[in-house]
């Protein structure tokens, strides 16, 4: 089985400073891996790497065997990565339908198509199913930005989806969110993991969400990885209580 | 709800009859006061494009307008039929928009409003004193109003319905283009141009298209102002005529497909109708676009339109009691 996604030697240094030092490990098809780490222990910047969102100092990324360091962010989501981001990232002037349709409209038809074809680039059922997969019917034609805040993260994570992607790199998807919704969005992206085989890559800090949700765990500091293994490996390691969960 | 949709329709239907029947009832000048209305009302709309669905700030519009005028006077000059004039202003200001697009793919807000301010600069100064091909401060006179199919539209009364036709046409378009994939690809650009990338909008080909599109309607308008005015100088076009049409946008509400008509009728019919305030009248606009902008800033569409959100709110809490 191919790795969806390959990480070598992947370095990327501001200034003097080495965000991320010497990373690798892969990813396999299907499967759920949490990344945890202190604050500054360089997990945002590995995902910006990845994303393209920045440009790493060394290293490549391989998304499905295929070199993608330096692509743009676009083309990579045109190859199935997709991205939720720390904070809120909606359109706050266009209502959740338009939201969700925005979000995967690119993935459908051509620039052509897109201008003279149909107004929702066909993306309407989809769209309507994944409202309702969230739990988002009652708000369906509100504006985005009139949304409750975890309303709002729940399409941020929703919006995700809409391209069908193979990778999804979410980063804190439960920051901010009520106990009772974050039970919901695990049990979400669990059915969305085992129906559509999607891979996920987390970054999160709350604990019982990552050791619940993820088959497997790293632990990052100081730019490096000091640990993987099971959730319950990394949580009983002693380099890992030293560093980060704390005795 | 379905009030407002019919207050909405009859005000439509109004408009719509009225200026149909312009020419039974307005004197010339004012018969050229609404053909200017819409010729204004299509660059204003080229720029709603470019800043308020693509909230990209553009400074140029009146260059383009410039630019388009121009295009259809030499052409004309040079034999051309007017037709074929008027598609090459539009072609010209999409591709000389496409260009000015690249520097807003590295800067954005006040420092593309100088970039774009440059480029009108630099758009009057070439039609200032390039004599050989503009005539310089001289102008260019006599130009000719298109003929359609052997009909002339010669008299102030068949331009006017005339330019009043093509307006129509613009609206429309962009009414078409605004609910496609396309204007929302163009308003995600604006709200979140990040998260827009990754989601795999191609923000940089929007970006562009933004610009060029929105440019293009100001070169159709510019080829509409030639005819219409007859004659073509290069102050017309100066910085003053570009900050007019953002203006206009501004005023009338950007963002919202009516919001420039709105506005070239505040900036182009009202000062006629408020003639008897003499003097006062430019004075009495200022004062209240300041009053505008500090209450709503989304102008006086969304003035409206928050008129009516109240009013249904209020509704509803009266039928609850």
């Amino acid at each position: 089985m191919a790795s969806v996604l390959e990480i070598a030697d992947l370095h990327k240094s501001f200034g003097g400073i080495a965000a991320v030092n010497g990373v690798s490990f892969t990813v396999e098809e299907g499967e759920i891996v949490g990344i945890i780490g202190p604050n500054g222990s360089g997990k945002s910047t590995l995902f910006n790497c990845v994303l393209g969102q920045l440009q790493p100092t060394s290293g490549e990324v391989r998304i499905d065997g295929r070199v993608t360091t330096g692509m743009r962010p676009c083309d990579l989501n045109a190859l199935g990565v997709s991205r939720t981001f720390q904070l809120l990232q909606v359109f706050p002037e266009l209502t959740v339908r338009d939201n969700l349709i925005a979000a995967g409209q690119e993935h459908c038809g051509t620039m052509f198509s897109r201008l003279f074809g149909p107004r929702d680039a066909g993306l309407g059922p989809v769209a309507d199913r994944m409202i309702e997969f969230f739990r988002l019917s009652h708000v369906a034609g509100e504006r985005a930005g009139r949304l409750s805040y975890g309303q709002q993260k729940l399409l941020d994570a929703a919006m995700a989806f809409m391209g069908g992607p193979r990778l999804v790199l979410l980063d804190e998807p439960a920051g901010g969110v009520n106990l009772t919704m974050l039970g919901d969005l695990r049990e979400r992206l669990r059915a969305i993991n085992r129906e559509r085989r999607s891979t996920f890559v987390v970054i999160e800090h709350n604990m019982d969400f990552v050791m619940s949700l993820c088959t497997r765990v790293l632990v990052l500091a100081e730019g490096r990885i000091i640990a993987q293994g099971s959730p319950d490996a990394v949580r009983n390691d002693p380099k890992v209580i030293e560093a980060y969960l704390g005795p | 709800m379905a009030s407002a949709g019919l207050v909405r329709g009859t005000l439509a239907a109004v408009t719509v009859v009225v200026l149909a029947a312009g020419p039974e009832f307005l004197r010339p000048s004012q018969l050229y006061l609404v053909s200017l209305w819409a010729v204004t009302a299509i660059a204003a709309m080229g720029l709603n494009l470019t800043l308020g669905y693509a909230g990209q700030i553009s400074m140029a519009q009146g260059a383009f307008v410039g630019i388009g005028a121009y295009t259809v006077a030499l052409l004309m000059q040079a034999g051309l039929g007017f037709f074929p004039a008027f598609l090459a202003a539009g072609v010209l200001c999409f591709a000389v928009g496409w260009l000015l697009g690249y520097p807003a793919l590295r800067v954005q807000h006040h420092y593309l409003a100088f970039v774009t301010l440059a480029f009108t600069t630099l758009v009057y100064l070439l039609l200032r004193n390039e004599q050989w091909l503009t005539n310089g401060v001289y102008g260019i006179s006599g130009i000719q109003r298109p003929t359609a199919l052997g009909f002339a539209f010669g008299t102030a009364a068949r331009f006017y319905y005339f330019c009043l036709g093509i307006m129509a046409l613009f609206l429309g378009a962009m009414w078409w283009m605004i609910r496609s994939p396309w204007g929302r690809a163009f308003m995600v650009l604006r709200e979140n141009p990040v998260r827009a990338l990754s989601l795999g909008v191609d923000t940089r080909r929007y970006t562009l298209l933004a610009f060029a599109i929105g440019s293009a309607v100001g070169g159709f308008a510019g080829g509409l102002f030639a005819p219409l005015v007859q004659f073509l100088e290069p102050n017309s076009f100066s910085l003053g005529y570009s900050l007019s049409l953002l203006l206009m946008v501004i005023v009338g509400g950007a963002g919202y497909l009516f919001g420039p008509l709105v506005g070239a009728a505040v900036a182009i019919l009202l000062p006629d109708f408020l003639r008897f305030t003499e003097g006062y009248y430019l004075l009495l606009y200022a004062a209240a676009v300041m009053v505008l902008m500090a209450f709503c800033p989304q102008g006086l569409i969304g003035l409206s339109e928050r008129w009516q959100a109240n009013r249904r709110a209020r509704l509803a809490a009266g039928g609850e009691r």
